[in-house]
């Protein structure tokens, strides 16, 4: 199997190309220049459209368009610029189109800093716009998992009718690591409902407005419908020595993979700690934390924020076990022994 | 029986909301008209603002997008280069286009997308009530200048014919009005040289459309238009302000 090393913005990039993304609408902000900057040098390489919003508002209403007319389409920011699109997500998730949103994120909030953090989990997973609504939300914690979910995302969107988000950071967007590429995707499913002109058939509307509240309750249930639908199917979470675990350990993205390495040490101890790292943060994988929280003594969420997934590992354990939080921000990074450390507390009974 | 009349296919039967005496109905008119003798129906992909035409996804006759408010031109951009062989239209009014919207209309203008704006410039917000414009005249009443527009705390109406004009993406831009019969046979004309150089493969073009709003103005449909060319026209003054076809 072939290896390419590449950096995590520019294997996003050329996994969704793979993916058939032809339509890429984008705004600089660090740290995701290079998402853009390689679509720039890749697009017009294979009769793709990449374009230079005046805004990230802009940006996002071009994949409206876009996607609306039947485009494998995508767009990618950083935190602020994420904010920024959010009327238009919000838009697109009423509309229920297809198409793929990237987020590096970046240490909030304002302008923050430009160092990795996971401080949008809150406005990733619950709502972020206006209304109910949500997005599919994927975490890769490798330039591998980067590729692969970015290459899916565009299926999963297609599938669902739903907009897709990708949830990296800092520090998924700039590593380098080996990938395997996926094969080029050829076939793709039709889009009856796409604007494309009428062609001699009945005209299609893309909309979000329904003026009549029984209509637009309706509008909103059948959305929650989709989203069940979506739960049932699409879930998804890695567990890692959780089965006789005493303390679980909670984390995705990049502090998962550096949690990995903490448990190893946990257990060279002779404490048995475990993984759960939720990969679709949206739909949260909340029985695998329950099921857990039948056998294991404690939890700790480690986020690389003030706490906010902890909240629905909470909601998932029910008071079943006390549930602990371990969190660096603003760009700062957590160690393995810092999180060892908090480990080893929450054990005690402590609190991090 | 020999058919004098007929409504143009590119409106649907929908009855339009809009008030008594709103020029809004002529608009729509003149663009399906447009489409339908330049025969693009099957090929035309409009875009619907929010505002008063937030429902002219109900009457033009062709596939259309609802976008949000001032992000038509974003839209449609998102559209064109999806579907570069396909007639791409948004539908726009002054709080729409020349306040929320401002920077999207500028970039999509310098880009030189190949879409046509028609914008609808009747200098008040109407669905909303009658509240002051980006193009409510110095002196004009509304429910946001209550004692009329001063422009030394709320500055001077923008004028977008003439500053897209300036613009070298702009290929097209002319403003027209639709107060009086020979007006509308005009307006008629600049909307179809607008959309047949978009067909041409040319760069952006848009149709100001000066329009009257008796509802809020507090004027009989009569007294708006009166009030159009007394008070509209002189500040926005009709004519094409930029034809580059006219020099190739």
């Amino acid at each position: 199997m072939e290896k390419h090393l590449m950096k995590g913005a520019e294997a996003i990039a050329e996994a969704a190309i793979l993916a058939g993304c032809r339509q890429f609408f984008g705004y600089p902000i660090t740290p995701q220049n290079q998402i853009p900057e390689y679509m720039s040098k890749r697009m017009p390489q294979i009769g793709g459209c990449f374009l230079q919003a005046e805004s990230e508002v802009s940006a996002i209403n071009m994949v409206y368009g876009a996607a609306g007319s039947g485009a494998r389409v995508m767009t990618s920011s950083s935190s602020p610029g994420i904010s920024l699109k959010q009327e238009g997500i919000s838009y697109i998730a009423c509309a229920e189109l297809p198409c793929v949103i990237v987020n590096i994120v970046r240490g909030g909030p304002g302008l923050g800093g430009i160092q990795p953090a996971q401080s949008d989990y809150f406005q990733c997973t619950k709502g972020g716009g206006h209304g109910d609504y949500r997005l599919i939300v994927l975490a890769p914690d490798s330039v591998q998992e980067a590729v692969d979910f970015t290459y899916k995302a565009f299926d999963l969107a297609d599938k669902y009718r739903n907009p897709v988000l990708i949830l990296g950071d800092g520090m998924i967007g700039q590593m380098m690591e080996p990938v395997v590429l996926p094969e080029a995707k050829t076939e793709f499913v039709d889009k009856p409902w796409a604007t494309t002109g009428r062609k001699g058939k009945d005209r299609r509307i893309i909309n979000s407005l329904y003026i009549d509240p029984a209509v637009l309750e309706q509008i909103n249930l059948e959305l929650m419908k989709k989203y069940e639908l979506i739960a049932k199917n699409e879930t998804a979470c890695e567990e890692y020595m959780a089965d006789d675990a005493d303390i679980i350990i909670a984390a995705y993205g990049t502090t998962a993979r550096i949690a990995k390495k903490s448990i190893k040490e946990l257990r060279a101890k002779g404490i048995k700690a475990g993984l759960i790292r939720p990969i679709t943060l949206w739909p949260f994988p909340s029985e695998a934390f329950s099921k857990a929280a039948d056998h294991a003594k404690c939890m700790l969420t480690v986020e690389m924020s003030c706490g906010q997934m902890v909240e629905d590992v909470r909601l998932a354990v029910n008071g079943k076990v006390p549930v602990d939080f371990f969190g660096r921000v603003g760009g700062m990074i957590p160690s393995w022994k810092e999180i060892m450390a908090a480990a080893e507390n929450t054990l005690k009974g402590g609190k991090n | 029986m020999a058919v004098v009349f007929k409504k143009t296919d590119m409106l649907t039967d929908a009855p339009l909301h809009y008030c008594p005496g709103c020029t809004h109905g002529i608009i729509h008119r003149l663009v399906a008209e447009v489409l339908e003798e330049l025969g693009v129906g099957d090929k035309t992909i409009g875009v619907a603002p929010v505002g008063c035409a937030v429902f002219a996804y109900n009457y033009f006759n062709c596939d259309m997008h609802e976008a949000s408010h001032g992000r038509a031109p974003a839209v449609a951009t998102g559209i064109k280069r999806t579907h570069p062989d396909a007639c791409v239209f948004t539908y726009q009014g002054d709080g729409d286009l020349a306040s929320i919207g401002t920077a999207e209309i500028v970039h999509a203008c310098t880009r030189g997308e190949k879409f046509t704006t028609i914008f609808v410039n009747n200098a008040i917000y109407g669905m909303t009530g009658g509240q002051m414009a980006p193009t409510t005249l110095p002196g004009q009443v509304t429910t946001t200048s209550p004692y009329g527009r001063d422009t030394d705390h709320c500055g001077y109406p923008v004028k977008v014919s003439e500053m897209l004009s300036t613009l070298d993406g702009a290929y097209y831009i002319a403003r027209v009005s639709v107060d009086s019969v020979k007006n509308v046979i005009q307006a008629k004309k600049c909307i179809k040289k607008a959309f047949e150089y978009q067909l041409a493969g040319k760069g952006f073009t848009l149709v100001e459309v000066i329009s009257s709003c008796p509802t809020n103005w507090g004027m009989t449909p009569v007294e708006a238009l009166n009030w159009v060319r007394e008070k509209m026209l002189p500040y926005y003054p009709l004519g094409t302000y930029k034809d580059k076809g006219a020099n190739e």
